[in-house]
């Protein structure tokens, strides 16, 4: 009974802004999941006799210069970027949180070092990192996730690190320490709990970020291989037609805002919710 | 109706709560202050003292907040003034000194470039007259040094100059009303009593009326004339300081006045029933539910009477209450004998000393040790309580972290029943770790804000005795018993939990260790004295169940004095006198034991005397001598470079002085000190 | 204070180095044969080997790295992959030119327009302004840059054909000649700029404005223009500067995909050809340069938030006066 009345209090004070991202946000993670079942042409379908369509009852969203359909590829477009961000965004969160942990709770040399290897990651502006790894490595789903995670982990960690630090000096580890609790107990009964609400907002703001980036690589040519459907690619190769043919341009750079303005709105309320200062950090 | 300087007129604040109801902070508070006037409000956290004294200043903050009433200064009404209108008056009509001063004063601004822009606002004085005004200023707070302080930041000065500095801030313009809001919470006893004392003297006979909002009823004794007691909002006794505290007629003054330890009478400070709720129910007498004289017809709320000249009380009964004595009833607890057989002690200390390493940003520096605790022997019977006492920065929290392993002595050795404890926590075994239990001065910090009480009273049972959480829970139950708190505590999260409650939950999870030392950290220092004393006679009951000793770090003796068997005096991490609490207390021999008992505000309240600043860190480190000597107002030659040898006053009290006893009797007799009986 | 500069010079001149090593590493270390890389799988062995002995790639890698980091010092940038006759550092050199003025450009207005925004919305919280200037910048922070440029390019270049679309000015033309190609870019990064730099000003004049010693200039009787101009705007403005800097951050990555959008002749477009053609040398070379600028930015924000904090500056000059 209590736990109904709680949930619904809680239901009622989330924002409307965050109501339109939960529903943007799963609108997408629909539509990625279902592609196969809700676009209604094969993506990756030639249709010669029917290029550069504008919007109709047959093709809702038109069509491109090979023919194919605009919606369909919208629907799948976002398959590629919700995957790589989701996957890139939980290892960095993961691998993240359990350096700054074990930096904040070890401290002394560890500490020192790995923060300085931190800052000098940091030190290197994300695309160019991006850019960087791409010319060693080629291109390539893998690729993509090690350069995200190598680029988006060393915020996490220091996030984490700075918010563990905070609770190390706390009395309640001194006091499990006095106890003589072994360091498992310690991290994971007492320090994790303290720390999960900064977990989760950290994934949401690095998902989004993740999503703006894995767009901007493919855009530069860099993510997917054609005929793929991938929304940074689309508005990359539909931009010189942008005056002929504007669809296939518009509807994938709706899609694109439309998912990280979801993520925003996520991120802010859960933010909000947990009392974290949401700064603008990289 | 008369006009006054200040009128506070049926003054009601509420706030809504999350149900929209509205929560009234302040309620139906009137207020009539004269030129001169010396007011104190006083209350327990949460009764809307600090709400009060900002709206006298026109300032109330707050979603949705509602006022009724008014506020009238000099014939103009606050609320209807215009921002700028506002803006001339506050400084100059009322200032205020805020409780905090450290982070009231602006971080990027010199102490001189704050107090300048009083000037330059309400005098138009600027450059060179400025600077001369301020520097005096700043010499009336007895701040030594006023040019070089004029020119530091507020992060560069310590507690008790950046209060004198708010004090000169706030009386540069000259205001006509000084609203001073708990001015010395957090402050160092003796710095406390100077700035008292130095209140007193630069507002003795000026015109300006005074309003001291403060929790401490001793504070209030010794600055004001006039009295307001307030309870969830409301006045419940007004009146002249010394007659309201010497004869209370609200159940609530009088429980707050036997709530408050004493250093001149044996025996345990005497709790009030219940707590405070933040949701009180108005609909009957707010104090109704914790009072000891509630009868029927306390169902309907009781109206603020004039009883008597300038004394108003809200009570049905308060000639039930003012016809019996200020503690009529003795407390149930009484401390155990002091033991003089001898046994052996439970816990001992030799000669331990303790040294900081500061952190030093340069790597190719190496930091010099800060010796921070020397040469300190304690020792400790079962059953019986040491208290250990000084100002902040003696080392008192240093010597607890040396005791429980947390902090690696540099010198000396800690037993625990005859054996050597190794010093450091990790290397000692789980059963001596088990037999000393820390207890932190703030729970808010000590206890894990994501587990539920189970959990917190589970972990050093299933460390210790390797209980399953079922095996435990009913251990817990009785601890929580024990502690006055019932089994629903159980599922209760840390923030769910008042100051009082949290400390006591994190007592329980130290004595389910079953240990034999209890180390008290400041235990009882941030709570309300109501909630101190019932948490004082707790730790005294279990105490005598348990038969468990206690090294017991405070800086309120008037605390000490009602816990401790013995006390030990330390001064910049040396013991200066040590002993009974009875000897020590009623017979000091240190200079520093003096200056310590001076500080102590009681009622009825004695003269304080002025002195210039002197704070632990303004002290040369000695390196030779006496530590206290740059303090020290009998100091000689000798001081400076020989080690004080110890003394004995009697056969359970000694000091560490180069004086002979009947120099330091006729410093004692000097000073005003509280009388104790011995 | 100076010693607390040395430092931080010599941290600075530290990450340059790691930094550096990790360019390499990323570029020519780790696994996978880089001649194959280079030259795609259908290469030659004959070209495989002579591109291997062009690299010097059987040689130690530590050894490669010093004498590419010493010939970088001393100015010898080496030759282009891709094209074999093109020296690189005349070629970054007159890139940067126009790359900085871009970013230049873009930065001081970025700058100016998010402090008068953010502080103004900052001071009227909740109020209209507020609301619509903090949904604005949720958007701006939410599109792409590249969805951002090719919006104002479809709106200016094509719809309105006020200024040119896409430069087709050479990249040695004069600034004269290249600003009318610079507008459309510098807005696009302008946009996305303000959007950042706004919300963190926004919130620290908020938290400056919530702080005790703000109340407490108020309960002094200080006019409210003198406490917004005198208190809250410095205090708030000085957290802003690493905000700032982070913002430079992201405008060096920033244009390389504007600088793409708009084919403008910088930097940012170099790199992205370089990156397609596999230009080692030349992609080394730009992150260097990169983050050299980054390094040196973040550097020149933690000296000036050093000089304005009185608490940060009097612990290290009274530290260096005790010691």
């Amino acid at each position: 009974m209590l736990m109904r009345i709680s949930v619904f209090k809680w239901a009622q004070r989330i924002s409307l802004s965050a109501w339109i991202g939960i529903v943007l946000l799963t609108m997408h993670l629909v539509m990625a999941a279902c592609a196969t079942w809700l676009a209604p042409y094969v993506p990756t379908a030639i249709d010669t006799n029917n290029m550069y369509q504008s919007p109709s009852m047959l093709h809702v969203f038109g069509t491109d210069r090979y023919g194919r359909d605009i919606l369909s590829r919208v629907i799948y477009g976002g398959q590629f970027a919700l995957f790589i961000s989701m996957v890139s965004a939980v290892l960095s969160v993961m691998i993240g949180s359990i350096i700054g942990v074990i930096a904040a709770y070890v401290g002394g040399f560890f500490d020192e070092v790995t923060m300085r290897v931190i800052d000098a990651i940091i030190s290197i502006p994300g695309i160019l990192l991006l850019l960087v790894i791409v010319t060693g490595l080629g291109t390539g789903t893998s690729v993509i996730i090690f350069a995200m995670v190598l680029s988006y982990m060393p915020g996490v960690v220091r996030v984490i690190r700075a918010t563990a630090q905070e609770y190390v000096t706390r009395d309640f580890i001194l006091a499990a320490r006095l106890r003589g609790e072994r360091v498992k107990n310690i991290v994971w009964v007492e320090l994790m709990p303290n720390i999960r609400d900064v977990l989760l907002v950290e994934f949401a703001m690095r998902a989004s970020w993740i999503v703006l980036s894995v767009s901007g690589l493919s855009f530069l040519g860099f993510g997917v291989n054609p005929p793929t459907p991938d929304w940074g690619l689309m508005i990359n190769e539909n931009r010189s037609v942008l005056v002929l043919s504007p669809w296939g341009t518009i509807f994938p750079m709706i899609a694109v805002a439309t998912l990280v303005v979801s993520l925003n709105l996520v991120s802010d309320e859960v933010a909000k919710m947990f009392g974290i200062d949401r700064g603008v950090r990289r | 109706m008369n006009k006054h300087l200040l009128d506070v007129d049926r003054l009601t604040i509420g706030f809504p709560n999350v149900d929209n109801v509205l929560n009234h902070v302040v309620r139906d508070v009137s207020l009539h202050i004269e030129p001169g006037a010396r007011i104190g409000v006083v209350g327990e956290s949460g009764c809307g003292k600090s709400t009060l004294a900002y709206a006298m200043l026109g300032m109330i903050r707050g979603t949705g907040v509602r006022v009724h009433g008014s506020i009238t200064y000099d014939g103009a009404q606050l609320f209807e003034m215009t921002p700028a209108e506002l803006q001339r008056l506050r400084g100059v009509g009322i200032a205020l000194v805020p409780q905090n001063a450290g982070q009231s004063l602006a971080p990027h601004h010199t102490v001189y470039q704050q107090i300048a822009e009083v000037l330059d606002i309400h005098h138009h004085m600027q450059s060179d007259a400025a600077w001369h005004r301020v520097v005096q200023l700043l010499g009336e707070m007895r701040l030594r040094n006023p040019e070089q302080v004029a020119r530091r930041y507020p992060h560069q000065l310590s507690g008790g100059q950046q209060q004198r500095v708010a004090l000169a801030m706030a009386l540069a313009a000259k205001p006509s009303v000084l609203v001073l809001d708990e001015p010395t919470t957090g402050l160092d006893v003796t710095t406390q009593a100077q700035l008292l004392a130095l209140l007193q003297e630069l507002t003795n006979d000026t015109q300006m009326a005074i309003v001291l909002v403060s929790h401490d009823l001793g504070v209030i004794a010794h600055t004001c004339q006039q009295v307001v007691v307030m309870y969830a909002g409301e006045v419940v006794e007004t009146g002249e300081t010394e007659r309201v505290f010497r004869q209370p007629y609200h159940p609530y003054t009088r429980g707050l006045i036997a709530a408050m330890p004493q250093l001149s009478a044996d025996g345990l400070p005497q709790a009030m029933m219940g707590q405070m709720n933040t949701s009180v129910n108005r609909a009957q007498c707010v104090f109704r539910e914790r009072c000891d004289f509630a009868q029927s017809d306390c169902a309907t709320p009781p109206p603020l009477r004039f009883v008597e000249d300038a004394r108003a009380v809200r009570c049905h009964h308060w000639q039930d209450v003012s016809a019996r004595s200020n503690r009529a009833t003795e407390s149930p607890i009484v401390l155990e004998e002091l033991r003089t057989d001898d046994v052996a002690p439970i816990l001992e200390l030799r000669h331990v000393s303790a040294t900081y390493q500061q952190p030093s940003w340069r790597w190719w520096m190496r930091a010099t040790p800060n010796l921070v605790v020397s040469q300190v022997d304690i020792s400790l019977a079962q059953g019986q309580t040491c208290a250990v006492v000084g100002e902040s920065g003696s080392g008192k929290s240093t010597l607890a972290r040396v005791i429980t392993g947390l902090h690696q002595p540099a010198d000396g050795e800690v037993y625990l029943a005859q054996s050597l404890l190794p010093t450091i926590a990790t290397r000692r075994s789980d059963e001596q770790r088990r037999r000393i239990q820390l207890v932190f001065q703030n729970p808010d910090l000590s206890l894990n804000p994501r587990h539920t009480v189970a959990e917190l009273l589970y972990r050093p049972q299933a460390v210790f005795f390797g209980r399953s959480r079922a095996e435990a829970q009913s251990h817990s139950i009785t601890m929580l018993e024990r502690m006055r708190l019932d089994e629903q505590y159980l599922s209760r999260f840390p923030q769910q939990l008042s100051g009082g409650e949290k400390q006591r939950v994190a007592i329980a999870r130290a004595f389910l260790a079953e240990p034999d030392v209890v180390v008290c950290d400041e235990v009882v220092s941030a709570l309300d004295v109501s909630v101190q004393a019932a948490l004082l006679s707790l730790l005294v009951e279990i105490q005598q169940l348990r038969k468990t000793a206690y090294l017991f770090i405070a800086h309120d003796l008037a605390v000490v004095r009602a816990i401790a068997h013995t006390v030990v005096v330390l001064f910049a991490g040396h013991v200066c006198e040590s002993g009974s609490t009875k000897h020590v207390f009623a017979n000091p021999h240190h200079p520093y034991t003096m200056e310590l008992l001076r500080a102590v505000l009681t009622i009825p309240p004695r003269v304080l005397q002025t002195r210039g600043e002197h704070s632990v860190e303004k002290t040369p480190h000695t390196t030779g001598g006496c530590a206290f000597q740059s303090r020290c107002p009998i100091a000689i030659h000798q001081c400076t470079h020989i080690v004080p040898p110890w003394q004995k006053a009697s056969e359970h009290h000694s000091y560490r002085c180069h004086h002979p006893s009947d120099v330091l009797i006729q410093l004692r007799s000097q000073l005003s000190l509280p009388t104790t009986e011995e | 204070m100076v010693l607390f500069v040395f430092r931080r010079l010599i941290t600075s001149l530290v990450t340059v180095l790691v930094v550096a090593a990790m360019i390499f590493v990323a570029t020519e270390v780790l696994p996978g044969d880089v001649a194959t890389a280079v030259l795609g799988r259908e290469a030659t062995p004959k070209r495989l080997a002579s591109l291997r002995a062009q690299l010097q790639l059987d040689r130690p890698a530590p050894e490669r790295y010093r004498e590419w980091l010493f010939a970088f010092v001393q100015g010898d940038w080496g030759h282009s992959l891709a094209r074999p006759h093109i020296e690189i550092r005349p070629l970054v050199i007159e890139r940067l030119r126009n790359t900085l003025w871009l970013s230049g450009i873009a930065g001081v207005l970025g700058v100016a327009i998010s402090l008068l925004l953010g502080i103004y919305a900052g001071l009227h919280r909740n109020k209209w302004f507020d609301t619509i200037v903090s949904t604005i910048s949720l958007i701006g922070m939410s599109l792409p840059e590249f969805v951002i440029g090719s919006l104002l390019m479809l709106l200016f270049g094509v719809v309105w054909a006020l200024l040119p679309a896409v430069t087709i000015v050479q990249p040695q033309a004069t600034l004269l000649d290249l600003l009318p190609s610079m507008i459309l870019p510098a807005l696009t990064l302008i946009i996305v700029m303000v959007a950042y730099i706004l919300r963190m000003v926004r919130s620290s004049v908020i938290d400056v404005t919530q702080s005790e010693y703000v109340q407490m200039a108020y309960l002094k009787g200080v006019p409210h223009r003198r406490v917004v101009w005198q208190h809250i705007i410095p205090n708030a403005l000085i957290p802003t500067i690493n905000a700032i800097a982070l913002t430079v951050a992201w405008l060096i990555g920033g244009v390389v995909v504007v600088e793409t959008v708009f084919n403008f002749p910088g930097i940012g477009r170099l790199l992205t050809s370089a990156v397609s053609d596999r230009d080692l040398p030349l992609v080394q070379a730009l992150g260097l340069v990169g983050a050299f600028f980054y390094i040196g930015t973040n550097m020149i924000a933690d000296l000036m938030t050093l000089w304005l904090t009185p608490r940060l500056r009097t612990q290290y000059w009274q530290n260096a006066h005790e010691n």
